[in-house]
């Protein structure tokens, strides 16, 4: 399995999750959040930022059920689901994740038929990476 | 008017490619030779007076290898357009822009690629896993058409569009490549029960939404309106031209932005109807880059030939097949022809304004060809 291969800009996003919690790059001058991170706001053009906890509740908005040929460990689980959340409290922050029935639980836990765009998840986490499961 | 200044400056008088195969014995470096070989032989233009060279960031043939080994003379132009196939049309733009200011005079675009035996970008997980794949590829999103996949399960979802709509782009690609004889899939038809029985690879995209794998090169060659007068060819001129990488768009995974179903074909197309003498109706033929079904609605919307979330719809009644509202693909695509990240697509234009393709649209005299919709793109508004 692959694990996330952080840079400058988004390691704090890792190391909040290694600790259990749902943070996303903020603006600290005008307060917009963004997402992926990166070294500047592109609604101000401030440098300086912070990591703003967020709920962790989000909805569905898109997802998909990869199958092989996938690289060897996905391969193992698939077919598995893939989702894209959108945030509760910032609709346009997306991250890319998993769907499972418990924390820690195989990315073929959930059963990809019971997914709806849409659907209303939460945030939980397992070995540094957030995961979702059905609110 | 800013753009002006390319409008039928420059046109493309020679094309050449190799075999399409899924494994040829040559490598890259020596497919490239052969394919810009012959679209200088086809332009009647000798090597030596080549002196500007564009390809894509990802061509690994560089750009003195080729000067040495074909013979070309100084070259004052060569630049390379990143992101994949997004970069099929910028090449031939960039040329022409070189040539339009003076800054070249004869040009050549190829792209050369063993995909079809060569090992698949996705699984180098050294080169991808850095931004954004850090945000992607732990939880599995892994290949292109993962990512692709995601975009049209939303379009599918907020549009209706349906999996007969995918399958009619599939079928039309299909069709032509069964008239080319230099297609991969040339006599090999498809139908709607192999499609909707196909084993799926990323749901809600199956096997025959993906584009082939292919081995082969192509290459064209551009000059001045001037000089294109005196070759050997009719003259396939650039009308208009365009690149397109909107405000907050991010790689092949464009889930980041305020709207991600208006993709780099919506920026593309803005600057390109602009700046042409031609509107949308005015097209005779497209070439629109197919690495996946999907591709091809979002791009109908975003070049314009049909309204948001049309493009579903936009396929049906034989729409995209010779005869219908706008044929597509007509040598099959990357669909069907052969994934060289989309640089067959700009061939085919030419060989359709020229009245040779094995699919021919009668009187074909505007074609729109586009590159990579979903990754930062470019396209050409082609005319005879
Ligand atoms: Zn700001």
């Amino acid at each position: 399995m692959l694990s996330p291969v952080t840079d400058t800009d988004g390691a704090p996003f890792w190391e909040y999750a290694a600790r259990g919690e749902l943070r996303v790059q903020a603006c600290a001058d005008c307060g917009e959040l963004r997402f992926p991170p990166r070294p500047c706001c592109p609604h101000c053009q401030s440098f300086a930022s912070e990591w703003r906890p967020v709920s962790g509740r989000g909805r569905v908005w898109s997802y998909v059920v990869p199958h092989p040929p996938l690289l060897p460990g996905y391969a193992e689980q698939a077919p598995y689901n893939v989702v894209v959340v959108e945030l509760e409290e910032a609709p346009r922050i997306r991250l890319v994740g998993n769907v499972v029935a418990h924390a820690g639980a195989p990315l073929n836990s959930f059963d990809p038929a019971r997914l709806r765009i849409g659907a209303r998840v939460r945030a939980v986490f397992s070995g540094g990476l957030p995961q979702w499961v059905p609110a | 008017m800013a753009g002006a200044g390319l409008k039928d400056a420059a046109a493309i008088v020679g094309i050449g490619q190799t075999a399409f195969a899924r494994q040829l014995a040559e490598d890259e470096r020596t497919l490239a030779c052969r394919a810009v070989l012959a679209a200088l032989d086809d332009a009647g233009i000798a090597p030596g007076e080549v002196d500007a060279l564009a390809s894509y960031t990802m061509e690994q043939t560089d750009e003195v290898e080729l000067a040495k080994a074909v013979g070309f003379g100084d070259l004052t132009f060569f630049g390379k357009v990143g992101y994949g196939g997004g970069g099929s049309c910028a090449t031939v733009a960039h040329l022409a822009a070189a040539i339009a200011s003076g800054q070249a005079t004869v040009g050549v675009a190829w792209r050369s690629r063993k995909r079809g035996s060569g090992p698949r970008p996705w699984t180098d997980t050294a080169v991808q896993l850095p931004t954004p794949g850090q945000w992607t590829r732990p939880f599995g999103l892994l290949r292109p058409v993962d990512e692709i996949a995601m975009l049209a399960r939303r379009y599918m979802h907020e549009y209706g569009v349906t999996r007969d709509h995918l399958f009619n782009v599939a079928l039309a690609c299909r069709n032509r490549a069964n008239q080319n004889p230099a297609a991969v899939m040339y006599e090999r038809p498809l139908t709607r029960e192999m499609y909707m029985t196909s084993r799926w690879i990323s749901e809600p995209l199956c096997l025959y939404d993906n584009c082939l794998e292919t081995d082969g090169a192509l290459a064209c060659v551009v000059v001045g309106r001037e000089r294109a007068r005196d070759c050997a060819r009719q003259p396939v001129y650039v009308h208009a031209a365009a690149q397109g990488l909107p405000a907050q768009h991010h790689g092949m995974v464009n889930y980041w932005n305020d709207d991600p179903l208006t993709g780099p074909a919506w920026t593309a197309a803005r600057h390109l109807w602009k700046h042409a003498d031609l509107t949308p109706e005015d097209v005779d033929v497209a070439q629109i880059y197919d690495a996946f079904t999907a591709l091809v609605p979002l791009s109908l919307e975003g070049y314009g030939f049909c309204a948001r979330g049309e493009g579903g719809a936009f396929t049906e009644q034989g729409a995209l097949e010779i005869g219908g509202r706008l044929p597509v693909n007509t040598g099959g695509g990357g669909l069907s022809e052969a994934y060289v990240h989309g640089f067959n697509l700009v061939n085919e234009g030419v060989k359709q304004l020229r009245g040779t393709s094995t699919a021919q649209v009668p009187g074909a005299a505007t074609c729109l060809v586009t590159a990579g919709e979903g990754v930062p793109t470019s396209a050409l508004l082609l005319r005879s």
